[in-house]
């Protein structure tokens, strides 16, 4: 038996949550520490995985698959494909960077300090524990091939993440200590709720599809390739009216991770409430696992009813981008505003799924990963000028760039690649998603282009009200420019912006066989242009002598 | 010699990251190695200028593939550099025009603490605005097209302490913006019909697709332009720009990146030949900017927003002519390049002056500076000349020609446009006579500042006036070399197509035209600045003068029909979404599980047993079933 690599890329970080749980109260430094090795060494296995993986081999590799719950069918059983791979690697790659980023967010306040020596409840351990938990259950996620696996992980991801988002805030609360404290508790509850109500109604689903193999199969299962392999023998063939059912249930558990409109509320006051580093775990980390599901398991296991779905879903994501862009537009929180224009890029690659078109779906995995490292870069940088000043507020900024001109600056490009520039990585996989939604459905494409423009309003709106004009007072003016640890989280994460926006190759390569296992699983094959220009592969395409260009002769 | 395109984008690429990533280290020699970075970029240009003249027409074009850049299923796009005729004009003059700006600012941004990193930006420019013009490909084109609006972007707000410059920049990076959504939906739309969006393939098979799809990818790629050219109704950003340093606009805003809506249209000339309502579209918009353009520089007390109106204008006449098609092309781009000395040689006099008159940009304050500037007088003079059109200077003969083409057009079309183009040369030498009467004749106007410091007018420092020298010489002459045996049409005429149309009035009729247009303008401007005193203080004017000192009520257009409703949306928006899509969602979950109830409740502090109370139920439940099913 092979060495169960998968496995082992999440059981590390689950260890490392262990052990640095068990750090001593007064041994704050080597708890961060050992938080920090540990997910250096979960990212070294992710490498690992991406170097093992081979993009023209099998669809699923590096599987495992071990009896279970028997009487239930249910295996652990995993498998990368390369979209999981991808993702795996992305959440492997973005954890030491929120640890980096959150050293100092969960010590004791000054002052506190005596008291917490000797008591049990140790934050700063608790804090960096529970996002290692975190990590090792999304990696679970991201690589289960069995349904009932990928449930229990999805579900309870949801313990650690609560208790991130409720017991760690921003140090000082406009509203003050203890309504902050109230406002954190409450952003925690409704994220739990809205995600416990989604997995609920998944879960019935998640029934449903076991009653369904067991009736037709003569034994129940949860495993991916088995259901694929008897639906296309034709020993599964689940009625339109159930699939459908089956469908929206899993459906409403993503769309709300996701998140999709209307079911997005949660979000805003999530990021909101939560420290940086906490934030950027929920929207680039653990929402990926809702559109990533979407790809893996909607389309996977009910494709007919995926496509029944399409001018719904398509309908929403599209509300998502516009919506979520003017409501950012109009955010006087900075946290919030980025929240916002997050739910606006989760339009993006809930449009690109459903466009199912290599260009689309390719593009929706690529910006779930572009996504990720581009907010990562925006949001860190928002916290640590919000650790600065104290205060979430648009208001209480401007001319930051006068007496912090690298903070600004890091700040611009990580606001630059939110918007897309071409030459940053999410200028690739935005294109890929508006191609790919305007070959199948031009209307659809046009209105998600709008999105283009009201992503540079919202953030060179942030950009100017924050960073430019006239320094806007004596707290500002004493703004300490990035320190040493700071800039060392950001630019890893500005410069791999910069380098797969101009060499994303070695991504879409991992990716694009995926895509095209996917598209089948769903029948779709893309759009062909009305009047294809070269028969030749472009490979071997030599361009024509200029005397051919504007003759409008074709050869 | 393939391999050296890249290279041309090398250079200042690397000028730009090692000066914005270089830290304060560089401060002291940052800008010379922009500069000689510049430099470089145009030596190369050079050599494979001169090597391309040692082949004929036909075969001049090379051809550089440098990596697959997004290779997925049915969708390739390629990092590849094409330099042909068309292309190589550009490099030559973005490079050249280019070097001699970064040299001027050596001088002009002396005293400027972030000198480095304007450098470093100014670098940055001519890398995106080389890939712009030597992409093979759209979509690389693109990237060229927004590098350049980052660009542009970064040195508008320079000054970014300045509340009205920071603006300016956010407005010219969003007005563009909507133009490059145009050109995004333009390449969508030639993937879905061609597959391709590199410019041989589509090009070549432009008339295989229906001209309804043209009709649709020419009038995007017309947006495009519009923006990027400040073309009506995309217009309205340039007169801010002019926030940014000087040798900002005279290289960016007047010189290369602004021209680059003609160098779309003329490079898709394939497209616009084959889809004759998209060309009605672009002559239309040329035309009415150039008006536009025209009558705002009458009415602008700035010098540079006067010369910013201006720019608009001239464009106008490019985008006209690149409207008119294979007649109209080759002239085009000649009165690009032509505009591109004059125009910069204008604005870095204009530059030059600031620089003597404590960065006072009213003309009504200057007067009489011919004696204190002779060299900025001399080369803005030449400058002038050049593009009011004077007979045997550089504009004369670009703008001639393009007036001629308008009226080759033929039908009324022809008539109508030729005549607007003519009315245009009136009023170019009417305000460009008012703007040089006001600075450089008359009385000294300038007075003491509230401090009491008065301008002590000077000649700026070589560094600064031989740039300005270089340009003068390319304002008197470039024309004449380019006329002389059609050399500049037979140079393009392998890229661009050339032919020369039937015009009802002949060459000398034309000419004879400008010329009586170009009399009355000065004429004109000359009773009313030259033959008066000039207020200190603008009178109030007439209701078109205050609306073009209002620039023709564009912000009010934009604001009233955007800005405010814009932002009453979003706000209605931001309460909507707290109030209604939130309390919808909770209260729609209430009626099935008693969320808003556990809601309300979560603030009596039994939150967290909630929670893990709730999570153990779905435990128990997964239980239960499963053991149903079990049984």
């Amino acid at each position: 038996m092979s060495f169960p690599l998968l496995t082992t890329t999440a059981v590390v970080p689950a260890l490392g949550a262990i052990a640095t749980a068990a750090v001593p109260a007064a041994r704050r430094t080597a708890a961060k520490w050992l938080a920090f090795l540990f997910s250096l060494a979960t990212l070294g296995l992710a490498a690992a995985v991406l170097i093992r993986f081979d993009p023209d081999g099998a669809r699923y590799q590096l599987t495992e698959s071990h009896a279970w719950i028997a009487d239930f069918g249910v295996r652990y059983e995993l498998g990368a494909d390369g979209i999981g791979a991808v993702m795996i690697a992305l959440t492997a790659l973005l954890i030491p960077f929120i640890i980096g980023a959150g050293w100092n967010d969960a010590d004791p306040a000054p002052g506190e300090e005596e008291e917490t020596e000797n008591k049990r409840w140790r934050p700063t351990q608790g804090f960096f524990a529970l996002i290692l938990a975190v990590e090792a259950m999304v990696i679970i996620s991201f690589a289960a091939t069995d349904v009932f696996v990928f449930y229990i992980f999805f579900e309870a991801m949801l313990i650690p993440m609560y208790f991130l988002i409720g017991g760690f805030g921003d140090r000082a609360h406009a509203a003050g200590e203890a309504e902050g404290a109230k406002q954190r508790s409450y952003a925690a509850v409704k994220f739990l709720l809205y995600n416990l109500v989604g997995g609920l109604i998944m879960l019935a689903a998640v029934i449903g599809l076991f009653a369904v193999t067991s009736d037709q199969l003569g034994e129940g299962t949860f495993s991916l390739q088995e259901i694929a392999r008897a639906r296309a023998s034709g020993e599964l063939d689940i009625a339109t009216s159930t699939e459908r059912l089956l469908f929206l249930g899993f459906f409403f558990a993503f769309a709300v991770k996701a998140p999709l409109w209307p079911l997005h509320t949660w979000l805003p006051n999530a990021m909101g409430e939560s420290t940086a580093p906490v934030a950027v775990l929920i929207t680039a980390v653990v929402d990926k696992v809702g559109t990533f599901a979407m790809l893996r398991f909607c389309l996977g296991l009910f494709p007919g009813a995926s496509d029944w779905a399409t001018p719904v879903v398509i309908a929403l994501a599209l509300v998502s981008i516009v919506y979520g862009a003017l409501l950012a537009v109009g955010q006087r929180d900075i946290k919030r505003l980025i929240a916002y224009a997050s739910i606006s890029h989760f339009g993006f690659i809930v449009l690109g799924v459903f466009a199912m078109t290599s260009q689309g779906q390719g593009g929706a995995t690529l910006y779930m990963v572009f996504h990720g490292i581009s907010t990562a870069a925006l949001m860190l940088v928002a916290g640590f000028l919000i650790s600065r000043r104290g205060s979430r507020l648009i208001a209480d900024y401007g001319g930051v760039q006068k007496v912090a001109p690298v903070l600004a600056g890091t700040f611009l490009v990580g606001g630059l690649a939110t918007l897309s520039l071409p030459g940053l990585a999410p200028f690739i996989s935005e294109f890929l998603v508006l191609v790919g939604t305007y070959s199948r459905y031009p209307a659809a494409g046009i209105v998600a282009t709008a999105g283009i423009v009201l992503a540079a309003l919202y953030v060179l709106l942030l950009y100017q009200r924050t960073m430019t004009g006239p320094v806007k007072d004596e707290q500002v003016r004493r703004l300490p420019d990035l320190r040493v640890r700071e800039l060392a989280v950001v630019a890893p994460l500005i410069a791999l912006l910069v380098f797969l926006g101009v060499f994303p190759k070695p991504l879409t390569e991992m990716v694009d066989p995926a895509v095209e296992h996917t598209l089948s699983d769903v029948q779709k094959k893309d759009p062909k242009p009305q009047h294809p220009t070269a028969e030749q592969g472009w490979f071997d395409y030599k361009p024509a002598a200029p005397a051919e260009h504007g003759g409008g002769e074709h050869e | 010699m393939e391999s050296l395109i890249g290279l041309l984008v090398g250079a200042p690429l690397l000028g730009a990251a090692v000066l914005l990533c270089g830290g304060r280290r560089l401060d002291r020699a940052g800008h010379w190695l922009a500069s000689v970075l510049a430099g470089a970029s145009f030596v190369l240009g050079a050599v494979l200028f001169f090597d391309m003249l040692g082949k004929d027409g036909e075969h001049r074009a090379l051809h550089s593939h440098l990596y697959s850049w997004v290779p997925v299923e049915g969708f390739q796009a390629d990092v590849a550099f094409q330099l042909d005729q068309l292309s190589m004009t550009f490099v030559l003059l973005i490079t050249g025009v280019g070097t001699l700006i970064h040299i001027y600012s050596i001088g002009y941004m002396e005293h400027d603490e972030r000198r480095r990193r304007f450098f470093g930006f100014l670098n940055l420019f001519l890398a995106a605005m080389l890939l712009l013009v030597l992409a093979d490909n759209f979509l690389l084109l693109y990237v060229g097209w927004e590098g350049v609006g980052l660009a542009s972007y970064l040195l508008i707000g320079f000054w970014q302490h300045k509340p009205s410059a920071a603006a300016a920049a956010k407005k010219a990076f969003l007005v563009n913006r909507v133009g490059d959504a145009g050109l995004a939906i333009a390449i969508f739309l030639m993937f879905t019909t061609f597959g391709t969006f590199a410019f041989a393939p589509v090009l070549s098979s432009a008339t295989d697709a229906s001209e309804g799809k043209l009709t649709a990818i020419g009038l995007m790629l017309l947006l495009a332009a519009c923006g990027k050219s400040a073309q009506v109704p995309l217009q309205s950003w340039l007169g801010d720009a002019m926030e940014g340093p000087t040798p900002v606009s005279a290289l960016i805003h007047a010189a290369t990146m602004v021209t680059a809506g003609v160098y779309l249209i003329t490079r898709s000339g394939a497209i616009f030949n084959a889809a004759p309502d998209a060309q009605t579209a672009v002559v239309v918009v040329g035309a009415v900017t150039l008006i536009f353009g025209a009558i705002v520089g009458c009415a602008k007390d700035d010098i540079k927003k006067a010369l910013a109106g201006s720019t608009m204008s001239q464009i106008g006449y490019m985008i006209l002519a690149a409207g008119l098609g294979p007649i109209g092309y080759a002239f085009a781009i000649m009165h690009l390049v032509t505009h591109g000395f004059f125009k910069a040689g204008l604005f870095l006099g204009a530059g030059s002056v600031m620089h003597g008159m404590n960065d006072e940009v009213d003309m009504r304050k200057y007067g009489g500076l011919r004696k204190y500037m002779p060299v900025t007088f001399v080369t803005f003079g030449l400058g002038y000349l050049a593009i009011i059109g004077f007979p045997g200077l550089s504009g004369f003969f670009s703008k001639d020609q393009i007036i001629e083409a308008a009226f080759a057009k033929g039908g009324t079309q022809g008539w109508i446009l030729g005549t607007v183009a003519l009315i245009g040369a009136a009023i170019t030498a009417y305000y460009m006579t008012r703007v040089m009467v006001l600075t450089f004749f008359g009385e000294k106007r300038w007075e003491p500042d509230e401090n009491g410091n008065e301008p002590h007018p000077h000649e700026s420092p070589s560094v600064m006036t031989i740039p300005m020298i270089v340009l003068a010489f390319g304002s008197v002459f470039a024309g004449g070399l380019f006329k002389a045996g059609d050399s500049f049409v037979h140079w393009l005429e392998p890229v661009t197509q050339h032919s020369h149309g039937d015009s009802p009035v002949s060459a000398a009729t034309v000419t004879t035209g400008t010329v009586v247009a170009l009399l009355l303008g000065v004429g004109a401007a000359w009773l009313q600045y030259g033959r008066r005193p000039v207020p200190r203080t603008a009178p109030r004017g007439s209701l078109l003068t205050r609306a073009a000192r209002r620039d023709l009520l564009q912000d009010d257009v934009n604001h009233a029909a955007f800005v405010t409703g814009g932002s009453y949306l979003t706000r209605s928006l931001v309460y909507v979404d707290h109030k209604l899509v939130d309390g919808l969602v909770n209260g729609t979950a209430a009626t099935f599980g008693g969320l808003s109830g556990r809601l309300r409740r979560l603030q009596n502090g039994f939150a967290r047993s909630y929670a893990v109370s709730m999570f153990g139920g779905a435990a128990v439940l997964i239980a239960a079933t499963l053991l149903m099913r079990a049984v």
